[in-house]
Order: C-alpha cells, then sequence, then structure tokens
C-alpha cells in the first residue's frame, strides 16, 4: 500500500473568486502581507502497489481535476 | 409520439419540470435513472438541472460519470439531441460532450431571477425560434461562469455555436456573455438558464422556453 496526495489548484488565468474572498478576510484580522490566495482540493488516496503513476495521473487528470479549469500535482508520500 | 429522456440522478431537482416541458410540447417523457445502462428507445434527451451527487467535487463531475451518461454521449456523438439545462450543461461539460467548463459566479453570489436570452444559433434544439429572437426565462445558479480558452471561444463565435447569449452583461461573469453553446452538429446544447421553467404563464415569466422542446419534436418527426 502506498499514500498518494494530489493537489489541485484553479488554473492561473481562472478567476479564483473564493480565493480572493479568503485573502480579502485575511486583511480583517489585522495580518498584512498576503498578497494572494488561491483555494485549490486535496486529495489523499491509499492505493496498492497495482497502480501505476501512469494510473495516478489518469486517476487525477481524468475525475480529480478538469484538465480545463485546473492543474494538479501527484505526489506518492510512502 | 417522440419520446424524450428526461434523465434522474440522485440530487436532480428540475426532471419533473423538465418532463412537462415535453409534454407541453407535444411529446412522451420518458424517465430515465443515473443507475441504467440504456436509453430505453428514446428520440433525445434531456439532463436536467439540480444538484447532481450533491455537486461533489466539481458540479456535474460525479454524474459526468454515471452509468447512464454512456449511453448518452455515445448517442450524442452518433447525432441525437441532447439538452443540458444548468446542472445538465455542466454534466454534458464534464462529459465532454461539449467543450469548456462551468465555475463559480464571479460575484460568489448564487444568481436567481429572470434574464434575457439571444438566440444566435439554429441548432436541434432552437429551429421554432427566429435568428436573433430575445426570449425570458429564469436563471438560478452558483456556478454557472462560462469559461473556456480563447482558442476555443473563437471557434465557437466563428462556427456559430453561441446558441444562447445574455442580452445583458453575465449576471455571472461568463465569458463572452455566452449562456449557452452546442455541439459542431447543433445537436447537442447546453445553457444555463431554465427554459423549463417557462412555459407556462401560470407558473413561470412566460412561454419562452417551450421553443427549445418544440423545436426538437419537430426535427425528430422531420428526421421519422
Amino acid at each position: 500500500m502506498a499514500r498518494v496526495i494530489v493537489d489541485v489548484l484553479p488554473k492561473a488565468e481562472i478567476l479564483d473568486p473564493q480565493g480572493q474572498a479568503v485573502a480579502r478576510a485575511m486583511g480583517r484580522l489585522g495580518v498584512d502581507g498576503v498578497a494572494d490566495v488561491r483555494q485549490g482540493k486535496h486529495f489523499e488516496l491509499e492505493v496498492d502497489d497495482t497502480v501505476d503513476d501512469a494510473a495516478l495521473e489518469r486517476i487525477a487528470g481524468s475525475l480529480l481535476a478538469n484538465p480545463v479549469i485546473e492543474e494538479w500535482v501527484v505526489r506518492r508520500v510512502q | 409520439m417522440s419520446r424524450i429522456g428526461v434523465i434522474t440522478f440522485p440530487g436532480t431537482l428540475d426532471d419533473v419540470d423538465a418532463a412537462r416541458a415535453v409534454r407541453y410540447a407535444g411529446g412522451e417523457p420518458v424517465g430515465l435513472w443515473h443507475d441504467d445502462a440504456d436509453l430505453r428507445g428514446v428520440d433525445a434527451v434531456v439532463v436536467p438541472g439540480g444538484f447532481s451527487y450533491g455537486d461533489y467535487l466539481r458540479a456535474g463531475a460525479i454524474a459526468a460519470r454515471s452509468p447512464v451518461m454512456g449511453p448518452v454521449v455515445e448517442a450524442g456523438r452518433a447525432g441525437m439531441p441532447v439538452l443540458g439545462i444548468c446542472n445538465g450543461f455542466q454534466i454534458l461539460c464534464e462529459a465532454g460532450l461539449l467543450p469548456g467548463a462551468l465555475v463559480r459566479n464571479h460575484g460568489l453570489r448564487f444568481v436567481c431571477r429572470e434574464v434575457g436570452l439571444r438566440v444566435e444559433a439554429d441548432t436541434a434544439w432552437t429551429s421554432s425560434f427566429a435568428a436573433g429572437q430575445d426570449i425570458r426565462v429564469p436563471l438560478k445558479s452558483g456556478e454557472g461562469r462560462y469559461v473556456a480558452d480563447e482558442a476555443t471561444l473563437d471557434a465557437l463565435e466563428g462556427e456559430g455555436r453561441v446558441v444562447f447569449r445574455y442580452t445583458e452583461p453575465a449576471p455571472n461573469g461568463a465569458l463572452r456573455d455566452i449562456a449557452g453553446i452546442s455541439s459542431a452538429d447543433g445537436r447537442v446544447v447546453g445553457l444555463m438558464p431554465h427554459p423549463e421553467h417557462a412555459i407556462d404563464a401560470l407558473t413561470g415569466p412566460g412561454t419562452d422556453g417551450l421553443g427549445l422542446f418544440t423545436s426538437v419534436l419537430s426535427r425528430i418527426t422531420a428526421a421519422a
């Protein structure tokens, strides 16, 4: 078994109104210096040894993320 | 009588109104379930609005990969008329039948009101309208902002596949004020506003929405 992390973020050119709203709220906490926030999704998968990198890429690129609007990173952590 | 399939996913809301619209237009609605393996011999399919699978992952993402969508995608690519309304439009984009994606409204607000739409393309679902006709139907969505890359937007415009455009600045920030688009052959159409809620003056802003359903029925009859 292995643990795999998939992080998904809206593409840079896609407007992220949620991230912007979070960034504005930070200012109201009295914290200065946060220039930008982008909000995405974090997936943790427990996979057995038969799931290779190509399969993980397929899972990420055809289900966990929508390539039209999002980018993603797949990492094996153990 | 032409048979129009109306799909129900867990979390679908507008299947009853879509079936009613089919009946008002003179067709026979046929209920299809998300777990169905075939389309029960229907002549066209409506993918209605709502919050299929609770909008988990992304709006329409899980529904696009449900069993019934396999035959819908296959039939749609082969020329069967398919209409996606609101969540149905999101599902058709997620399933790859239509290009682009629907993302959160630019103002983060759920928009629920009547909107004006200009009918800009002659498709299987709009042949009852005059070119450039303005219609009024309700819009009710939180993730209705149509996006696609510039090349895709240019191609849609160039090929006459922008079917519906908001007649005012898009209330959700949709690129180029696009409310609905079609496949290259004009038989698969998706739009965010709800024509099925505008088929009777008693229960909606008017009857403008009925034209989508009469269009497809006359198209089916003509082909038979």
